[in-house]
C-alpha cells in the first residue's frame, strides 16, 4: 500500500477512464434530477448505489442515502425488521464502495451514521476492520472507524491496547497504530486504570518499548513521533492541582475594620479591611482556566446570595492564570462565621492543554468580624511606615515579651483555644496525596533518554536522532535548572528553604516596632531584605504576608507577586527594577497601600524592555482628567498608579522621579498621603 | 526379500528412460523427463514412494534403516542367463545407514498409534518459502498435490537448554527481548547493507575483494558482535562447519554466498500472506514432495510399478553399453537410459568374466565420492521444548555445545498439527555432519541431554520397578510410578520426556553421472536446493537438448481462481 511508485497512464487506461466519466455523468444527471425532486423510490435509491460504487466520494449521493433512510423511517408502515434490512442493505453499499475506495472519507461516515442508529450489529464491524486493516495496516480511517466501534461495543481499552501493540510487532512502522496507542494509554491514565496508574511507572516502559523500534530501524518515521508524544507526555505536569489558598484551611480570620482590638488577635491571620471584603486566593500548580462561580462553590454563614466573582491573576493572558482571586464581603456587624470552598465539582478547571482539574478539594476557614468604629482622619495622618532596621523587632523577640511564652511550636498546633488562633505552618500549603512525591522521575526519564540517543548518534549518523537529542537536552535543562541564570537558581533555592520549615520562616518574620502607629493591625512583616534575590518563589507559602521588605536585593522583576492579595506595606527600595512597566504585578494588588520604589532603576533606560505588556494610550479612553500632553508623556506612571489606592510612595532614587513626574503621581493617585516622605495636602 | 507377487507383465517392454527409487531426484527426474515426452518407467523395490526421502510410520521406519545397513543380500539365484546379445550384472544393494540404535521407552503409548506417524527418514528437512525447490513445485504445478504449513520460529540454543529467539527480520529484531538496542542497531544495520546490496544499490554495494572473502572476516569487519555473528552464520546463513577453526572447518562459506543465503533468508520472510517465518514445512512429512514430483510424472504417462525390485543388468556383450534391467518377477525391460539411486552397487556375477569394455569402468562405478557422513535423530516427546509453540528449528552452533563440537547441529521440532504425529505428542528431528559414527552419536547424545530427560532404564527395568512398589504395598507410590512411565511428568527440570528414539547414521554421497547415472543420497542441507540442482545437472546430462520443465503459459486453466503462483498454506 505504501512505497509504490506511481505508473504512468498508458493510453488504453485513458480510454477506459473517459469511458468510465461518461457514464458517471450519465448517471449523476439522473440522480441529481431524483434527488432535486426528493424522489425515494427502490429504483432511486439502486441509482444512488450504483452511483457511490464508481464514485465513493459523492458526498451527495451519500447525503441522499441518508435523507432516503430517513425517508423510510418516517413511513407509518415500517416495521423493526425491515428498518433493519434497510440498514443493513446500507452496510453493504458502504462495504462495496469502501472496496472501490478504502479512503473514502463519506463511505466511513456513512458507516459511522448507520451504525449510530443502533439497529446493526456491532459484530460484524470488527472482523470488516481485520479484513481492512490486513489490506492496509495504517489506514487511518479504519483506525479512525475502529475506535468509533470500539467505544460503540464498550470493548475495554485493554483489549484494543493488546491489539494495536500485536499490529506494531507485525510491522512497527505504523503511525496509526503507534497513535492509537498512545490514544490508549492517555484514556487509561486518565481513569486510573488498574496498571495505568501512575506516568512515572508507565512512561519508563514506554521509553524502552519504542527504543526497541528507533534502534531497529532509525530511517523509521513513526517511533520518533511516538517518542516525541512521550516527552511531551514527560515534560507535561500532570493535572493541575490547588496548590494553596488563602485563607488556608482550618485558619482563623480575624477582619477588622481599622486596627487589630488587643494582641491577642494573631498577627497572621488578622486582616484589615477598609473596603468591607475580604480576599480568597486560590494557587494552582499550573495555570488554569474556567475557575468561576459554577466551579468553585462557595458556602458561609453571610453573604449567601453574593455571587463571587473570580479575577485571573495573570499579567498576561486574562484566560489563563496560576493564581484567582475573588473579595467576598463581610457584614458590619460581629460576626464569626464558617466558610467552606470547594473546588472543581464541575470538570471546567482545565489546564491550557486541556488537562482537567480532577482532584476536587474543600477547604474551609472560620471567620470572626470585629467591627470598629472609623475615624477617617485618624487613619489618613498616622500611616507611615518607616523601612527602617531599628523601626523592626524580631517576631519571636517581641512574642516572648508580650505573650507569656508561647512559643512557636505551640502556636502550630490547633489546640481549639479561642485567644491563641494563629494558623498552622502546614496548613500553609495544601498536601496533595496525589502529587508524585518528586518530578525526579521526569529528570531520570530525559537522562536516561539524553544517554540512550548519545549513544545512538556516535553508531550513526541521523538528523531526527539529532533533533530528538536536541530536545531532550533543552527539556532536561528546562527540568532540572528552571532559571534563567545562576543568580535565580540561588534566589529559588533560598526562598524555598526559607519557607520549608517553620523555623526558618519565623527567622524572617518581624514586627513594626511602632504599634501604635500601627493603624493596619500591627501584622507580621516578612523581612527578606538583603539576600541577594533576583527573583523571587515560593508564593505558595507567602499568600498570607502583609507586609513584605524586599529591599537592598537584585529584583529586576517581581513576577508572581500579584498572587500576594493581601499585601499593604511593600518595599523594593534599593533593587534593579528597571522600568514602571516591570511593576505590573502590582496592579493586581488590591490592598497595596505603602509602597517603597525608592533607589532602582526606573528610568534609566529610555527603551522600556517590558512595553509591550502595556496596552496602547491611543486606544485608550481612560484619564481624560489629565491633560492629554500629560497622558502621552506618563502613560506609563497612569497605566500603572491608576488603579492603585497608595496612601504612601516612596519613589526618589530613580531616573524617572522628576518633580514634573510627581507631580503627575498626585493627580493619578487622589488617595496618596505621602510620597517620599512628605506629606501631601 | 518375501515373495514377489506376480505381476503382470509390464507393457510396453521398451522405454526412453528407467527410473529406480523414487527418492526427491529421481523423481524430479521422473517428473521432469515425462513432461519432455519421454516415456519413463518408475521403479520402487518398497511399497511406497520416497526412498530415502520418504515419512515413515513409527513401526517401519527401524526395518527400513536396517534393511539398508546390512551388507548385500547374497545373490540370489540367477532367474535366466543372459541371452546372446547381453551380458548379466548383479544389482545389488550397499550399507548406507549405520549405527542405528532404537530406543522405545513408551511402547504401548506408541504401538497404537504407529500409523498416525509419518517421520521423515532424511529430516530435520524444511523449505525457504524463497527457495528452489518452492520455485520448481509451483512451475511444475506439484503444488496441487501439497499443503504447506509456516514454521513458527528459529532459534538458537545453548548447553544450558535456552532457546534464544533469531532475530531473523525486522519485525523479529523489534520484538526481541535478549538484543541490546544497539546490537539491535547493527543487525538491522547489516540487513538493510544487505538488501542495498542485492536491490543493486551502488552507494551500499560490497566490493568485490569483500564477496571473495570468507563471510566470517567480513563480519568481522563490519564490527558485529559474537552473538549476532554467530547467529547470522548458522542460523540464518546455515553454515555446517565452525567458520572461526578453519582447522576443522570443510567448507568455509564465502562472503558472497553468505549474502546470497541471507538474501535467500530475506525474500521468504512474508512471501507468502499466511507464512509468518522464512521457512515451510509439508502437512504429512517430507515424503510428499517426492511423492507430488511422481504424481506430476504419472500425470505426464510415467508409469509406476512399486513393490517391484531390479535385479540385474543388461549390458552389450560387445561395448558393454547398458541395455536394460531384469526385474525381480523375471521380466526384461529395456531402455535407451537408467537412473539409479544412490544405494545399489553393481557386482559382476560370480565366475563370470566380465566383457572387456566393462573391465575398466566398473570399479569406478563402485567408488563411491566420500562426502563424510550425517548423524540424524528422531525423538518422539508428549511435551513441546518450548511451551505455547509448536513447530520450530533450533540451531546450535559450532562449540555451544561441549569445545569439540565443529559442526553446527540442527534441530526441527514437528507437531501434530502437520499430521506428522499423533495429537498431543512432538517429533524432533535432530541432525549433525559428522566424520565417523562415534563422532556424530556424540552429537546427537548432546543435544538430546539438553534438552530431554532420557529415561535412565528401558521398559523391562521400569515394569520391574513397578512390581516392586506393588510388593511394598503402597498404592500412591504405584500410581505414581504408572504415570511417571508412562506420562510427561518430567523430573528434571521441566524437560520433555524421551518415549522413542531412532539415531543413525548416514553416508552422504554426491550424484554419479558415468557409465550409469545415480542420484545423491540425502545431504547434510536444511532445504533441498542442493539436491534439485544435482537433479537438474543429471538431467541436462541424459538429456541435453531437452528443456528442464519448460515454462508452459497456461498449464492448470482450472486453476486461475485461487492463482497458480501461490503454495496452499494452512494457518
Amino acid at each position: 500500500m505504501h512505497g509504490r511508485p506511481r505508473k504512468a497512464s498508458k493510453p488504453e487506461d485513458e480510454a477506459a477512464s473517459t469511458a468510465k466519466a461518461q457514464k458517471l455523468r450519465a448517471l449523476q444527471t439522473q440522480f441529481f434530477s431524483f434527488h432535486h425532486s426528493k424522489i425515494y423510490t427502490k429504483e432511486a435509491v439502486e441509482l444512488s448505489a450504483k452511483l457511490l460504487e464508481i464514485n465513493p466520494e459523492s458526498y451527495t449521493a451519500w447525503n441522499y442515502r441518508k435523507l432516503a433512510v430517513e425517508h423510510y423511517l418516517s413511513q407509518p408502515d415500517c416495521n423493526p425488521e425491515s428498518v433493519k434490512s434497510v440498514l443493513d442493505d446500507e452496510l453493504r453499499v458502504v462495504e462495496s464502495a469502501l472496496r472501490q475506495n478504502f479512503k473514502s472519507y463519506g463511505a466511513w461516515h456513512h458507516r459511522k451514521w448507520v451504525l449510530s442508529k443502533g439497529h446493526s450489529s456491532i459484530d460484524h464491524e470488527l472482523r470488516l476492520l481485520d479484513k481492512f486493516q490486513k489490506a492496509d495496516s495504517r489506514n487511518f480511517h479504519a483506525w479512525n472507524y475502529r475506535r468509533f466501534v470500539a467505544e460503540l461495543m464498550n470493548r475495554s481499552e485493554k483489549d484494543e491496547l493488546k491489539y494495536t501493540e500485536d499490529m506494531i510487532y507485525t510491522n512497527f512502522s505504523n503511525y496509526s497504530a503507534w497513535h492509537n496507542r498512545s490514544v490508549l494509554l492517555s484514556a487509561l491514565l486518565e481513569k486510573k486504570a488498574e496498571g495505568f496508574l501512575l506516568k512515572e511507572n508507565l512512561l519508563p516502559e514506554e521509553y524502552e518499548f519504542i527504543h526497541q523500534a528507533i534502534f531497529t530501524d532509525p530511517d523509521d518515521q513513526s517511533g520518533w513521533f511516538y517518542h516525541l508524544w512521550l516527552l511531551d507526555q514527560t515534560v507535561t505536569t500532570d493535572h493541575p492541582l490547588l496548590v494553596s489558598t488563602w485563607p488556608a484551611h482550618g485558619s482563623d480570620v480575624f477582619l477588622v475594620g481599622d486596627r487589630c482590638q488587643n494582641g491577642s488577635f494573631s498577627p497572621f491571620t488578622t486582616v484589615l479591611s477598609d473596603s468591607g471584603s475580604f480576599p480568597i486566593v486560590l494557587y494552582f500548580n499550573q495555570p488554569v482556566k474556567g475557575v468561576s462561580s459554577s466551579t468553585v462553590i462557595i458556602e458561609c454563614g453571610f453573604n449567601k446570595n453574593e455571587e463571587l466573582l473570580w479575577e485571573p491573576l495573570s499579567v498576561s493572558n486574562l484566560q489563563t492564570a496560576q493564581v484567582w482571586v475573588a473579595h467576598l464581603k463581610f457584614p458590619t456587624s460581629e460576626l464569626d462565621s464558617s466558610v467552606e470552598i470547594s473546588v472543581g465539582y464541575s470538570k471546567e478547571i482545565v489546564s491550557p492543554r486541556g488537562s482537567q482539574y480532577s482532584h476536587p478539594s474543600t477547604f474551609s476557614f472560620k471567620v470572626h468580624v470585629q467591627p470598629v468604629e472609623r475615624d477617617s482622619s485618624r487613619v489618613s495622618v498616622a500611616e507611615n511606615i518607616l523601612w527602617r532596621e531599628e523601626n523592626f523587632k524580631a517576631y519571636r523577640a517581641q512574642s516572648e515579651e508580650s505573650i507569656p511564652i508561647v512559643s512557636f511550636d505551640q502556636l502550630c498546633i490547633k489546640n481549639g483555644h479561642e485567644s491563641t488562633p494563629i494558623v498552622s505552618f502546614d496548613q500553609l500549603c495544601i498536601k496533595n496525596g496525589h502529587e508524585s512525591t518528586a518530578s525526579n522521575w521526569q529528570t531520570e526519564a530525559l537522562a536516561k533518554e539524553v544517554e540512550c540517543f548519545r549513544e545512538l548518534l556516535s553508531l550513526m549518523d541521523c538528523k531526527i536522532g539529532k533533533l530528538t537529542l536536541a530536545r531532550l537536552l533543552t527539556a532536561y535543562d528546562v527540568m532540572s535548572f528552571p532559571f534563567a541564570n545562576k543568580l535565580d537558581e540561588y534566589s529559588s533555592v533560598l526562598l524555598r528553604k526559607m519557607t520549608s520549615s517553620e523555623e526558618s520562616l519565623l527567622q524572617h518574620c518581624f514586627q513594626y516596632k511602632d504599634s501604635v502607629s500601627s493603624a493596619i493591625g500591627n501584622p507580621i512583616c516578612l523581612r527578606l531584605n538583603n539576600l541577594s534575590l533576583s527573583r523571587i518563589r515560593a508564593f505558595e507559602r507567602l499568600l498570607w504576608v502583609q507586609i513584605l521588605d524586599l529591599s537592598h536585593n537584585e529584583l529586576e522583576s517581581i513576577e508572581g507577586l500579584e498572587a500576594m492579595q493581601l499585601l499593604y506595606g511593600l518595599s523594593l527600595g534599593n533593587n534593579k527594577l528597571r522600568s514602571l512597566t516591570a511593576l505590573e504585578p502590582l496592579r493586581k494588588l488590591k490592598s497595596l497601600r505603602v509602597l517603597d520604589l525608592s533607589y532602582n532603576q526606573i528610568g534609566d533606560h529610555s527603551i522600556d524592555t517590558t512595553r509591550y505588556l502595556c496596552s496602547s494610550p491611543l486606544s485608550h479612553s481612560a484619564g481624560s482628567e489629565l491633560n492629554d500632553v500629560a497622558l502621552i508623556n506618563y502613560w506609563e506612571a497612569f497605566y500603572m498608579f491608576k488603579d492603585l489606592k497608595l496612601n504612601q510612595l516612596d519613589i526618589v532614587g530613580n531616573t524617572v522621579a522628576d518633580e514634573k513626574f510627581k507631580s503627575v503621581l498626585v493627580k493619578i493617585m487622589p488617595s496618596l498621603k505621602r510620597l517620599d516622605g512628605q506629606l501631601l495636602d | 526379500m518375501e515373495d514377489i507377487p506376480p505381476y503382470p507383465p509390464i507393457d510396453p517392454t521398451t522405454f526412453d528412460l528407467i527410473v529406480i527409487g523414487t527418492g526427491l531426484p529421481e523423481s524430479i527426474i521422473a517428473a521432469a523427463a515425462s513432461t519432455a515426452s519421454k516415456s519413463v518407467l518408475h521403479l520402487d523395490p518398497n511399497p511406497f514412494y520416497g526412498s530415502h526421502f520418504s515419512s515413515l510410520p513409527l513401526a517401519d521406519l527401524p526395518s527400513f534403516l536396517s534393511t539398508h545397513s546390512t551388507s548385500p543380500s547374497p545373490p540370489r539365484p540367477r532367474s535366466s542367463e543372459g541371452s546372446n546379445e547381453f551380458s548379466v550384472l548383479d544389482l545389488s544393494t550397499r550399507p548406507l545407514y549405520s549405527s542405528i540404535d532404537i530406543s522405545v521407552f513408551s511402547p504401548d503409548l506408541l504401538d497404537q498409534n504407529s500409523r498416525k506417524f509419518n517421520l521423515d527418514v532424511a529430516g530435520p528437512r524444511a523449505f525457504f518459502c524463497a527457495d528452489k525447490s518452492i520455485e520448481l513445485i509451483l512451475n511444475t504445478g506439484a503444488n496441487q498435490y501439497m499443503e504447506f504449513k509456516s514454521i513458527d520460529a528459529t532459534f538458537v540454543g545453548d548447553n544450558k537448554g535456552n532457546l534464544l529467539n533469531v532475530p531473523d527480520s525486522r519485525a523479529a529484531i523489534f520484538k526481541d527481548k535478549s538484543l541490546g538496542l544497539m546490537e539491535k542497531n547493527q543487525l538491522m544495520m547489516f540487513f538493510k547493507l544487505v538488501q542495498g546490496h542485492m536491490a543493486g544499490e551502488q552507494d551500499v554495494k560490497i566490493s568485490d575483494e569483500d564477496l571473495q572473502s570468507p563471510f566470517v572476516d567480513f563480519l568481522n569487519k563490519m564490527g558485529l558482535p559474537p552473538k549476532i555473528k554467530s547467529f547470522i552464520l548458522y542460523a540464518i546463513a546455515m553454515a555446517d562447519y565452525d567458520q572461526e577453526d578453519t582447522g576443522v572447518c570443510r567448507d568455509l562459506l564465502k562472503t558472497k554466498d553468505g549474502i546470497d543465503q541471507l538474501a535467500l533468508y530475506n525474500a521468504s520472510i512474508g512471501r507468502f500472506q499466511n507464512a509468518s517465518g522464512a521457512l515451510l514445512y509439508p502437512i504429512y512429512g517430507q515424503g510428499e514432495l517426492s511423492q507430488a514430483f511422481c504424481r506430476r510424472a504419472a500425470v505426464k504417462g510415467c508409469i509406476y510399478v512399486l513393490r517391484m525390485p531390479v535385479t540385474e543388468l543388461l549390458v552389450d556383450k560387445d561395448s558393454g553399453c547398458y541395455k536394460g534391467v531384469r526385474l525381480a518377477s523375471g521380466q526384461d525391460i529395456f531402455s535407451q537410459k537408467l537412473i539409479l539411486d544412490p544405494t545399489f552397487k553393481v557386482t559382476l556375477p560370480s565366475g563370470l568374466s566380465p566383457p572387456p569394455p566393462l573391465q575398466a569402468k566398473l570399479p569406478f562405478f563402485s567408488q563411491k565420492d566420500d562426502r563424510g557422513r550425517i548423524a540424524r535423530g528422531i525423538c518422539i516427546t508428549m511435551t513441546s521444548l518450548k511451551p505455547d509453540m509448536s513447530n520450530f528449528l533450533v540451531v546450535y552452533p559450532p562449540r555451544s555445545l561441549f569445545p569439540e563440537q565443529a559442526t553446527s547441529i540442527r534441530l526441527l521440532q514437528i507437531a501434530s498439527n502437520l499430521a506428522v504425529c499423533p495429537l498431543g505428542m512432538f517429533v524432533l528431528y535432530i541432525s549433525a555432519l559428522c566424520n565417523d559414527d562415534d563422532q556424530g552419536k556424540k552429537l546427537i547424545h548432546a543435544v538430546m541431554n539438553t534438552l530431554l530427560t532420557v529415561p535412565p532404564i528401558n521398559s523391562e527395568s521400569n515394569a520391574a520397578v513397578q512390581s516392586e512398589t506393588a510388593e511394598s504395598g503402597c498404592a500412591v507410590q504405584d500410581e505414581n510410578a504408572e504415570s511417571s512411565s508412562t506420562g510427561p511428568s518430567d523430573p528434571g527440570e521441566g524437560k520433555p520426556t524421551l518415549l522413542w528414539s531412532a539415531l543413525y547414521n548416514q553416508e552422504l554421497t554426491l550424484g554419479q553421472v558415468d557409465f550409469i547415472c545415480s542420484t545423491p543420497m540425502p545431504d547434510g542441507k536444511l532445504n533441498h536446493d542442493d539436491l534439485i540442482d544435482a537433479a537438474i545437472k543429471l538431467f541436462k546430462k541424459i538429456y541435453p537438448e531437452d528443456e528442464f520443465f519448460p515454462q508452459t503459459s497456461s498449464e492448470n486453466p482450472e486453476d486461475d481462481g485461487d492463482g497458480d503462483d501461490d503454495v496452499s498454506l494452512e494457518t
